[in-house]
């Protein structure tokens, strides 16, 4: 890993102090802010549609722009959203609760002040817990995350300096803001200060926003799309001496926007803070910001407590008061917890520990429940959907969902396979088919002529050629080293093009030369 | 005057009250093009001694008018003031209009929206013939404050009209217009009433939508009618009224029934009028508060029961209004920042988007707007929030308990409206405390959120001008206020023998000389 640009001379100095060692002198603290943003028909205050990679400009109205005169008006679904996350997050909800005003200035944020929520959250005090691989190997340790708050926000417009060598505002030529993304309704979801984790806190960061990232799916309130950063996360950490009390001066990443680069981003600010703190050096409250590309931070700007923003309530807003009844309504919506659901899936479909981690970090758990609904046996619609598929999907860097494959495609392949039509070589080849969008696997495999060849008298024909040309092999096998027989099936297979059923010449290797299987 | 086409019967249409037009409309008598010309004619004769329109929008006004005539002629239904013209203050936005709430900053900003109120007018087809003056985003009681220059007061040129809604007073009083929009955060609609003999109603907070009006304290600001009788204001009150789903503070509730209040009973029997210790007295002009004691003997005549009232934390009212509105002010116009609409002032060299908003914030907010939002921004500091917005609004809290603890006493609430007539143009610009305290009776209203509207109460002996008594109702009984100002106005026009604002003398048709502010070439070219 090399520090390229930034300015960052002093970082790679920070890489020499070893990850492990440092957590030995050093307890890490994290804090997490997780921005969420709701997919919500509507903006939070307004009625203009949300929608990613609209033409810039195009979402906005009076209200959004900041016009003047113009009023906010709540979003009821999204109220009703951060209500159900916050129920999931097993958080009390607020009887009563108001909107504040967060002022400061900039030029992405139309009325120079957001309207959030300060010391009045829709939900507090909640709790959640994520599953980190053990560290013998051996299944998964619970870690539980103690959730300070869950409050609802606009989002910004979104700036893009141009000219420059960084992309940020400084050194750029001018600067251009699309406030289509002003308005659209946030959750920020803040944990309290995550101790106890030690070498496992860059993991359990990661296993955190995972969690988050599938519950917010499996609510149904977000695209959780952090690549296009629908879902943002903020790394607060700091580091005290292990058995010290007071927690060190924290530094706070932003916009961590990968799953990755949340372990990446607080395993390196670990081992920035302890090589200052070796040196006798003080942390600098700062923001900084995280470079995907050379996994370092840079400074962002000074933060301190005393950062002003002149809350004061939302006076164009009249306060938030869900009914318990409305409470309970939601509650009783609540999907099942991911990490119960994945348990029990698990359970039913016979996965090892290692498989469903496989499964559920290609984020294919929906998928394979869709296909096995459709009929295809656990183990092959594993199989598909987090290997071969999967692959593809990455390299493709789009989610597996967005190839063009569905549950029934799989389910129609599995059948094609285990009726023998298909061997597993000839089923990849399918798969190509398919996601080129040449039809159903049906479809391609009758236009590309796969099938295997049903016929035994060709086999045959190829299995005598064989053991005739390989009197050495044919030997070893006659002698008892029966596994030797492979080397023979894959030159059959090679005389068949591929268009056998390799079992089947197996059988037949076997038959012909009286030895049993 | 020279348009009315046939009768003698209406020498001067612009003389009539808003009900005798709408009336005289619907019987025919005359059109609505005649009557918005006769006021278009009598704008362009005394507006540039008044300065009471930024902005006259006659082919606007006449194109509506004739929409209105053509559709009578029909035989279509409408709305009752339909074909009476309005003045709007500059502070509702007003689609394809200029719209300056009075400030620099947005000397030509023209919004891409109505304001609600704004639509309800055009939905009541009702012409809108301008935009009128004000101080600079409803900061001040003189309208010396508006960057446009100051409005004149029709009684006397040399004297101020009330503020923040000079401009609409002033139309309503020169008979430039029968009907205005004011806005009142501290008294912005019953002062200026009171100190041209007007009548201005502040409705209960959240009655009046607020969408599309120019913020100033969103807490404190409330839209409402300007008429030269309760009977009209009565009428505008019932159009500009009603839930709106795009202000959240709006009520969901009917309308009180203004109209019904104005134009019913002059009978008070039975009512108890209370008349509050803490405002008047000291500081009260002796002219202001014999106007006064006179209205309560004739309230008494009407059969009204007068009772003292004691609202002890009203003194503190005017503290806590000044820290609540800077505080609010200064949040709401932090969007003035050149970054999307407004005036854009770009210092010289490549500066920063922060060095922008910040010349254009300092060379298009006037001194009093820079002076409270320094205020607000003080009293919102952290450090500072408990002690100043914190306990700012404690007391607005204690103010509206006495409210509460007075309308146990007592149906309505009584007081002179202004402490003094119209005071002169320049007299209290140097002295911002002073100007503060004209809204010192108004200011109790806000904070409470209840109704308060000014009517006249006669001229003032020593200066000839004119006084106001304001009424006060609990919230959403806003038809309170309509019942006792209409028979209170009924029986002082009797002893008085007419209107107040029927003895307003000729208004000169040049502004004195030596004015103290006056426009530039460039702003009257401007906005021409």
């Amino acid at each position: 890993m090399t520090a390229t640009t930034g300015g960052s001379a002093a970082a790679t100095e920070f890489l020499t102090v070893p990850f492990d060692e440092v957590l030995t002198r050093y307890e890490p603290v994290m804090g997490l802010e997780v921005h969420v943003e709701l997919s919500t028909a509507t903006k939070m205050f307004c009625g203009c549609a949300q929608s990613f990679g609209a033409e810039p400009n195009t979402r906005t109205c009076p209200v959004c722009l900041g016009l003047p005169g113009a009023l906010p008006v709540v979003n009821a679904t999204a109220v009703e959203s951060a209500i159900r996350i916050g129920l999931a997050l097993n958080c009390q909800i607020a009887q009563w609760c108001r909107f504040a005003r967060k002022n400061y200035f900039y030029p992405d944020m139309p009325k120079n002040f957001q309207t959030s929520q300060y010391d009045e959250p829709i939900a507090f005090n909640g709790y959640m817990d994520v599953e980190i691989p053990a560290e013998d190997g051996e299944g998964v340790e619970t870690f539980r995350i103690e959730i300070e708050r869950a409050h609802m926000e606009e989002d910004t417009g979104k700036s893009t300096h141009v000219g420059g060598a960084t992309g940020r505002i400084h050194g750029a030529d001018y600067s251009v803001v699309d406030y289509n993304r002003a308005g659209i309704p946030l959750i920020e979801i803040v944990t309290k200060p995550i101790t106890g984790a030690g070498s496992r806190a860059p993991e359990v960061a990661k296993a955190y926003v995972s969690a988050l990232r599938d519950l917010m799916k499996a609510l149904d309130v977000s695209d959780v799309r952090m690549e296009q950063g629908s879902m943002r996360c903020d790394a607060n950490v700091s580091l005290m001496p292990i058995g010290a009390e007071v927690f060190g001066t924290r530094t706070e990443t932003k916009n961590v926007n990968s799953l990755r680069s949340v372990e990446r981003a607080v395993r390196y600010e670990i081992t920035r803070h302890a090589a200052i703190l070796d040196a006798g050096d003080k942390i600098v409250q700062e923001t900084r910001h995280w470079h995907e590309d050379t996994g370092i931070t840079t400074s962002g700007r000074p933060k301190s407590d005393a950062d002003d923003y002149r809350y004061f309530p939302e006076p164009d807003l009249v306060p938030v008061a869900p009914s318990r009844e409305d409470v309970e309504r939601l509650r009783a919506t609540l999907p099942e917890n991911p990490a119960v659901r994945r348990r029990r899936l698990q359970g039913d479909w016979g996965f090892t520990d290692l498989e469903m981690r496989d499964v559920v970090n290609a984020g294919a758990v929906d998928v394979i429940e869709e296909t096995v609904a459709a009929g295809a046996s656990p183990a092959a619609a594993r199989k598909w959907w987090s290997g071969d598929l999967a692959r593809r999907a990455n390299a493709q860097g789009v989610a597996v969902t967005e190839l063009g494959v569905t549950p029934a495609h799989i389910a129609e392949l599995d059948a094609l396979v285990s009726g023998g039509r298909l061997n597993d070589s000839m089923a990849r080849q399918v798969v190509e088919g398919v996601v080129a969008g040449e039809g159903t696997p049906t479809e391609v495999a009758d236009a590309r002529g796969l099938e295997l060849v049903q016929d035994d008298g060709a086999l045959q024909a190829a299995v005598d050629k064989v053991i005739e040309g390989n009197a050495g092999v044919v030997e070893k096998i006659r002698g008892g080293k029966v596994q030797a027989v492979g080397a023979l099936i894959g030159q059959v297979m090679k005389e068949m093009r591929g268009q056998a059923d390799a079992a089947r010449a197996r059988e037949l290797i076997l038959s012909t030369l009286g030895v049993e299987g | 005057m020279t348009t009315t086409t046939d009768s003698t019967a209406y020498p001067d249409l612009t003389r009539l009250t808003a009900v005798q037009m709408a009336d005289a409309l619907a019987a025919g008598e005359f059109t609505s093009v005649e009557l918005t010309q006769a006021h278009l004619d009598r704008i362009e004769r005394l507006n540039p001694a008044l300065n009471a329109f930024l902005l006259v929008d006659a082919e606007g006004a006449l194109a509506t008018a004739a929409n209105v005539d053509e559709a009578r002629a029909a035989g279509e239904e409408l709305p009752r003031l339909a074909g009476v013209p309005i003045a709007v203050k500059d502070i509702a936005c007003t689609r394809g209009l200029t719209t300056t709430a009075g400030s620099r900053m947005l000397e030509h900003f023209v919004p891409p929206y109505d304001a609600t109120i704004v639509t309800k007018l055009r939905e009541a087809r009702m012409p809108i013939l301008g935009k009128t003056n004000m101080d600079e985003f409803a900061m001040g009681s003189s309208t010396e404050h508006s960057a446009y220059g100051p409005t004149r007061n029709p009684w006397d040129l040399e004297r101020i009209p009330g503020g923040s809604g000079g401009g609409s007073s002033a139309a309503v009083a020169g008979f430039l217009a029968p009907l205005a929009i004011g806005s009142d955060t501290g008294g912005s609609i019953r002062q200026p009433a009171a100190v041209t003999g007007t009548v201005g109603a502040k409705p209960t907070y959240g009655g009046v939508s607020r969408y599309g009006i120019i913020a100033l304290a969103s807490s404190l600001d409330q839209i409402g009618p300007c008429a030269r009788t309760v009977a009209d204001a009565a009428l505008l009150h019932e159009v500009l009224g009603g839930h709106d789903p795009m202000d959240s503070t709006s009520i969901d509730a009917p309308v009180p029934p203004v109209v019904a209040a104005a134009t019913g009973t002059r009978d008070l029997t039975g009512l108890r009028v209370g008349v509050v210790r803490e405002i008047g007295g000291e500081g009260f002009q002796e002219g202001v508060q014999a106007r006064f004691e006179e209205s309560l003997d004739h309230l008494r005549a009407l059969g009204a029961e007068i009772v003292e009232v004691s609202c002890p934390h009203f003194t503190y009212a005017m503290a806590a209004y000044y820290l609540i509105l800077p505080s609010e002010a200064s949040s709401n116009l932090a969007r003035y920042d050149a970054m999307r609409y407004g005036l854009r002032v770009e210092p010289d060299g490549s500066p920063s988007a922060e060095q922008v908003m910040a010349s254009s914030r300092d060379a298009g907010f006037g001194d009093e707007v820079k002076r409270r939002i320094i205020l607000g921004t003080y009293a919102l500091s952290s450090g500072y929030y408990d002690a100043y917005y914190g306990q700012a609004q404690k007391v607005r809290t204690l103010i509206a308990r006495d409210f509460a603890a007075a309308f146990e006493q007592a149906d309505v609430l009584v007081s002179p409206t202004a402490p003094t007539t119209a005071f002169r143009i320049g007299d209290k610009l140097d002295d911002p405390m002073s100007m503060y305290l004209n809204d010192i009776a108004t200011i109790p209203a806000n904070l409470a959120g209840v109704p308060g509207m000014s009517i006249p109460s006669g001229l003032a002996e020593e200066d000839g001008l004119p006084v106001g008594i304001q009424i006060l109702a609990p919230a959403m009984e806003d038809q309170r206020m309509y019942a006792v100002g209409a028979a209170l106005e009924a029986r002082l026009t009797e002893a008085q023998g007419g209107f107040v604002i029927e003895r307003l003398p000729e208004v000169p048709e040049r502004a004195p000389a030596a004015a103290p502010h006056t426009r530039s070439d460039e702003t009257e070219e401007a906005r021409a």
